[in-house]
């Protein structure tokens, strides 16, 4: 049963990476509507402008990955017969 | 014995002693029977102080009940029984045996009421898990577990330093919250004991390196107990000490960071603990009997340690399965399982949602409840450092994890796709029931919130906008995972943590023993022999003869000394490792034959 759902939707990849596509805009969309995104209790200005947490979201993601991968090639990631003797 | 009470502690114990003579056939019925009887026991527990034990002067307290030892009482109770569920074909009792006793540990640690009860359980602790590290069996399973070992028996005298400080400036042992508004040294002493059990940086790298040598089935109790235990102890002890909140951030970030290096998929978790535990920590910091936002905080504690124990626990069992069907763990070894390990997958995913923090899934409900005490307590770079973190998480719980194992390009050896297969019925069904749990709390978050020690909870956790923003964050997250998908392809590679230290520090001090040392000596040995003219002979008969009897007397006493330990711990390091368990769960016997005399001996 798993297996047949998975098949299939990489039968239609192309449909799927559209449908995420479409979903991530309509979040931004809705964020927007500001009877279904009541942003009255935030905290900061920055947090009332649209999708600010999408922006966040994405440009976090890439820091981490950035800043981790430089961090493991300044010495930190060796190889795996590192500690052998 | 009119006045005995029913420790669950003594439930687990008393089931580990047995389980070696229960007959064979019986075994499974035992390994089901005794965490049910716990769990049971702890659910029927009423709020008091019951078990007081008086010893030499002191008036030691077994079971202070309350909300706080509750609510963590029922999820590791709870942990015990679907942990042992899930290793319940493992045929070698020592480890069921070694599983309970560290779980006794853990209920007696939250069940103490003085801080000598606490340290008793606490090292009791580390002493029984270490046996789930060795019975792996593998070298470097072995000298992982004796850096486990030496770094919680560090972590063991600092508590002690600090508990026995306190004793002299207060008079008292009871485990109660600290005086935070003006630390003292025996303050900081009992933090250092504790956050180490917690695996705050820098006092947190035997965390990846034990969790990850462990044994399939000794990671989900590893992934519970020990961590957990230290939040407890912190939440009881510390609340609203300040510097708990930027630590707190520190390792959440902290342990993010290290997951995007992390080749091996169970290092990988255990840098999420550190990273989930450090939103716990950062909750205590917070925490304020006298503020709504620090009773959010301190509920927020124990509501994300509660769901924390499920889904972790769940992606220990999720990648467990996999290295124990397939025999591998790393990425660059696997890849593409789905057709072989779906119903694996599909729990996998469910914890990856869970500690993500998608809407319907627990961690939602509970981790939003810190973040939002850091917002609304007005330390937004907490709270924005928190979402950070968030971001990481779904990023390497939520798509590495399951992206490299069950999906993209299939590195597999041939021997390892032949083996795997979706695991044995015991391990689905623990896996299942975690999953159910996992969703009931972030659909039913009333459940959850009714356990919790400060009621009435306000907090609502589906609102529009926080819904909005979590969904944001995460599925933007995910468009980064693709974006970055080549930049994340995994390595074979480790990565150096602080264990650097003691690990290449401990060699070095064995090269220096081997080598200067030894070259000292030799010299000093041709000085006076090459040197020996006429007018020095008689100094260097001299010399020599101090050389002979006091330096090589010395020297050799301590290398026989040394080698005797070392031949002794060999013992205890290879084929008998039953016999230690044996000697440990007898000491530990004594212990409480000697607290059960003491009961009665008592007025």
């Amino acid at each position: 049963m798993v297996v047949r759902l998975i098949e299939f939707l990489r039968a239609h990849l192309k449909a799927v990476v559209r449908s995420c596509y479409a979903g991530l805009a309509l979040l931004v969309l809705v964020d927007a509507w500001p009877w279904l995104v009541d942003k009255s209790h935030a905290h900061t200005g920055a947090e009332r402008l649209v999708g600010f947490w999408s922006l966040f979201g994405f440009v976090a993601c890439a820091l981490i990955i950035v800043v981790s991968k430089a961090y493991g090639r300044a010495g930190i990631s060796q190889p795996e017969d590192y500690y052998d003797e | 014995m009119s006045n005995f009470w029913l420790h669950p502690a003594w439930v687990m114990l008393a089931g580990a002693a047995l389980a070696p003579v229960v007959p064979a056939r019986l075994r499974k019925g035992w390994l089901v029977l005794v965490p049910v009887l716990a769990l049971g026991r702890t659910l029927a527990l009423e709020p008091g102080i019951f078990g007081q034990v008086q010893v030499a002067d002191w008036v030691l307290v077994l079971g202070r009940v309350d909300r706080l030892s509750l609510v963590f009482g029922y999820i590791m109770s709870l942990m015990a029984l679907l942990a042992t569920l899930y290793g319940l074909h493992v045929r070698r009792v020592g480890e069921h045996v070694a599983a309970w006793v560290y779980v006794a540990g853990s209920l007696g640690a939250i069940y103490a009421g003085d801080l000598l009860t606490l340290f008793v359980f606490w090292e009791l602790m580390s002493f029984s898990s270490v046996f789930l590290i060795w019975y792996r069996g593998r070298p470097q399973s072995l000298s992982a577990g004796y850096r486990y070992l030496l770094v919680h028996l560090a972590g063991g005298v600092a508590l002690l330093a600090g508990i026995v400080l306190h004793y002299r400036a207060t008079g008292s042992l009871a485990f109660d919250a600290f005086n935070v508004a003006q630390p003292s040294l025996a303050t900081y002493l009992v933090m250092i004991g504790f956050i180490l059990n917690a695996a705050v940086p820098p006092l947190h790298a035997w965390l990846p390196d034990a969790y990850a040598e462990a044994t399939f089935n000794g990671s989900v109790f590893l992934s519970a107990f020990t961590t957990k235990t230290a939040v407890y102890a912190l939440a009881r002890g510390l609340p609203g000490l300040d510097v708990l909140v930027p630590l707190g951030v520190i390792m959440a970030v902290y342990g993010v960071v290290y997951a995007v290096l992390e080749n091996d998929s169970r290092r990988l978790l255990a840098y999420h603990i550190i990273s989930q535990v450090g939103y716990m920590v950062a909750g205590v910091g917070l925490a304020d009997l006298d503020s709504p936002v620090g009773r959010l905080a301190l509920n927020g504690v124990c509501a994300h340690a509660f769901a924390h124990i499920l889904y972790k626990g769940l992606l220990f069992m999720g990648t467990g399965a996999v290295l124990h069907m397939t025999g591998e763990s790393r990425f660059t070894h696997l890849g593409g399982l789905y057709a072989k390990m779906p119903w694996t997958f599909v729990f996998t995913l469910v914890g990856g949602l869970s500690i993500s923090g998608f809407p319907l899934f627990s961690g939602f409900v509970s981790k939003s409840m810190i973040v939002t005490a850091s917002f609304e307590g007005h330390r937004l770079w907490a709270g924005f450092g928190l979402m950070l973190a968030s971001s990481g998480t779904f990023l390497h719980t939520g798509l590495k994890v399951p992206y490299f194992i069950w999906f993209g390009q299939n590195r597999c050896a041939p021997a390892v796709w032949e083996r795997a297969a979706d695991p044995g019925w015991n391990m689905n069904l623990a896996m299942a029931i975690t999953s159910a749990l996992c969703v009931w709390i972030g659909c039913f978050p009333s459940s959850l919130y009714g356990l919790l020690p400060l009621q009435p909870v306000v907090y609502q956790p589906y609102t529009g906008y926080h819904v909005s923003q979590t969904l944001q964050v995460l599925l933007f997250t995910g468009l980064g995972f693709f974006v970055f998908l080549k930049t994340l392809m995994p390595e074979p590679t480790i990565s150096l943590d602080t264990d650097w230290f003691y690990r290449m520090g401990g060699r070095a001090f064995a090269r220096l023993a081997s080598g200067p040392v030894q070259a000292v000596d030799r010299w000093v040995g041709q000085l006076y022999r090459r040197a020996g003219l006429a007018t020095l002979v008689q100094w260097a008969q001299r010399a020599g003869r101090f050389d002979q009897r006091i330096i090589d007397g010395a020297v050799d006493g301590l290398a026989a000394l040394v080698m005797s330990w070392g031949s002794r711990l060999r013992r205890v390091q290879r084929a008998h490792v039953q016999e230690s368990l044996l000697l440990a769960l007898g000491m530990t016997a004594l212990v409480l034959v000697g607290v059960v005399l003491y009961r009665n001996l008592a007025p």
